[in-house]
């Protein structure tokens, strides 16, 4: 088996980038990463693989992830308001598959926040499907696979 | 002396927290109390357990709570429901872990004990050394009463109570009403969201009776929607009411045209369905079928809540489960119609999806405020929540029932006064 090296590089160098965006808050940003018909998923069930015929946490398309954005950055969200700053470690980023169009890539997630002066930590197993966009990518297709996806979940006012 | 012991008597003291336009805070906080509701309230009544959609085969099955105890619902090979007690008759293990499924059988995992779908023992490993002492026909897992109402399961730990239908009584109107959704089609659970938060699960039994705090709570949800679909979320001044239903149960009707899906047919469809028309004409279907469809889509115009544990709020059930004192379990679950359109069904999960649910635009900020009235129960010694909004403006409604207006606390009064009745049950002053 061999590791293109370079690649992997490249598509860390990408998640990190996304993943510091999301933990600063710097929404309109996050916006800009994704190409139009994009989608960002959060299943309820880590097994399915048709998303839009089963209930998911998130699936949220162009104006989705928009408005998404429009609520947290509102001011007029009581509970967005009272998240603190969110800090998470993406790590062990595989090539899953990889050709002219697209990178598949899979990594772990630990995503930590501080809610009400409790620590809450999210592990997950996050895809990405990205396409090539000048020297880097932008997101055809984000999957975050929540450890504890069916279990009973804290309420979450951030983006994973 | 026996005034001393009934100074002790906590369902009582709870009771007596009870008045007719406000509740003491030690309702969300006292864990004594709490134990006592489990017993008085949650091991007293019919409580909901799921939907017949969730077991729809021959081995099928859903676990669930009645208060603490777990339970299993199950449908065995002539498509009889079962709900029994999810706990091994040798030494107790629980004999099923899973949230659904379909099987043949339910095996302990601890020694072997083998249970059909209708609980009985099938199995034992080595029974020959039970010889003399043991009779399989004497230890299936233990039934429960149940009855179902528009496939709605509820089970009960009682058998002297009322029938299911006595108990909702005048709340079965309102779920005839509810199932309508489905478009024509019989009403089915799509998913479910699963959430917990910190606080006691009568914060949650308001809550779905409480329409006052919408405007405010969900600002930034309603500012996220197109301004005709915004229109329909500014009930507060509208013609809605909220009716006690007795019993414990209420209904609060915010948008008085959604009462009923199967009217007003015959209306042109709003411009915000054309894109869900056109999938559906695309589909083939009729534009009767399609008005249909599309009315019912977006759900009733009401939250009928069911004491204790269930509420049929516009277009999903949303269940809750006492954990401890101040932690409580939440499910939100998607409802659609069995057979209808692919399109219809997808358009339901997406529209609970951007709500609904621990990452929803709305549940995220109720999560907040329920929070925020479980940290403020702990501020002082003798602090009480009001629950007399509207009070002076009661009127009668066609049905005979007391009602207030749509922003009233009407069906919060309704279930705690159930509630006082229940906990004093059988107690002597
Ligand atoms: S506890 Fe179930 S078989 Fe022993
Ligand atoms: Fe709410």
């Amino acid at each position: 088996m061999t590791v293109d090296a370079n690649l992997v590089n490249n598509v860390t160098a990408f998640i990190w980038h996304e993943a510091d965006l999301l933990d600063h808050k710097e929404y309109q940003d996050w916006l800009t990463l994704w190409n139009d018909s994009g989608l960002y998923i959060v299943p309820t069930d880590n097994n399915e693989t048709d998303y839009e015929a089963t209930l998911n946490l998130a699936l949220d398309d162009k104006d989705m992830r928009r408005m998404r954005v429009t609520r947290l950055e509102s001011g007029e969200s009581v509970s967005a308001g009272a998240a603190s700053m969110t800090v998470r470690m993406m790590s062990r980023v595989r090539i899953v598959e990889q050709n002219e169009e697209q990178v598949t890539a899979r990594c772990a997630m630990t995503l930590n926040e501080l809610r009400h002066g409790k620590l809450i930590t999210y592990p997950a197993d996050v895809e990405y499907i990205l396409t090539p966009k000048g020297s880097s990518y932008s997101i055809q297709r984000k999957v975050v696979k929540l450890l504890h996806a069916d279990g009973y979940l804290r309420t979450v006012s951030f983006i994973f | 002396m026996s005034e001393l012991i009934s100074l002790e008597n906590i369902s009582l003291k709870a009771a007596d927290m009870v008045e007719e336009g406000r509740v003491h805070k030690d309702l969300y906080s006292d864990p004594a109390i709490y134990e006592e509701e489990l017993d008085k309230v949650f091991n007293s009544t019919w409580v909901y357990i799921g939907h017949e959609s969730e077991v729809p085969e021959a081995g099928s099955f859903k676990t669930s709570y009645i208060g603490r105890h777990p339970v299993i619902l199950s449908r065995d090979r002539k498509k009889n429901t079962h709900v029994l007690l999810n706990r091994c008759r040798h030494r107790g293990a629980t004999v099923c872990e899973h949230r659904k499924g379909k099987t043949k059988a339910f095996a302990c995992p601890y020694h072997g004990w083998g249970y059909g779908l209708d609980g009985s023992l099938r199995g034992v490993p080595k029974l020959e050394e039970y010889d003399g002492v043991l009779d399989k026909n004497e230890l299936p897992l233990e039934s429960l009463r149940h009855e179902s109402y528009q496939g709605l399961v509820f089970a009960t730990f009682k058998d002297d109570i009322e029938p299911l239908e006595d108990f909702l009584g005048k709340a079965k109107k309102w779920i005839d009403l509810f199932v309508k959704q489905g478009g024509g089609f019989p009403l089915k659970v799509l998913g479910e969201h699963r959430f917990n938060f910190p606080g006691n699960w009568k914060i949650q039994l308001e809550n779905t009776t409480d329409a006052y705090h919408f405007p405010i709570v969900h600002k930034s949800f309603v500012s996220s929607l197109d301004d005709a679909t915004a229109d329909i979320f500014d009930f507060l001044d509208g013609e809605g009411f909220v009716e006690d239903l007795g019993n414990g149960h209420s209904v609060m009707v915010m948008i008085p045209e959604l009462i009923d899906l199967e009217a007003d047919l015959d209306q042109p469809i709003p411009a915000r369905f054309e894109e869900l028309a056109q999938a559906l004409r695309e589909e083939g279907q009729s534009e009767e079928q399609i008005k249909r469809l599309v009315r019912a889509s977006h759900g009733t115009g009401f939250n009928l809540n069911l004491f204790p544990n269930v509420s049929c709020s516009m277009a999903f059930f949303r269940v809750l489960r006492p954990v401890s004192v101040n932690e409580t379990e939440i499910q939100h679950v998607a409802l659609g119609g069995e057979g209808a359109p692919a399109v219809f069904n997808q358009k339901r999960m997406r529209l609970h999806e951007h709500f609904q649910g621990p990452m929803g635009f709305g549940t995220p900020d109720d999560g907040e405020a329920w929070e925020r009235v479980q940290k403020g129960s702990m501020a002082g010694q003798d602090g009480w929540i009001l629950v007399n909004r509207g009070m002076g403006k009661l009127f009668t409604t066609p049905d005979g029932n007391t009602a207030g207006a749509v922003c009233s606390e009407t069906g919060m009064r309704g279930a705690y006064q159930h509630y006082k009745k229940m906990m004093a049950a059988g107690e002597e002053k």
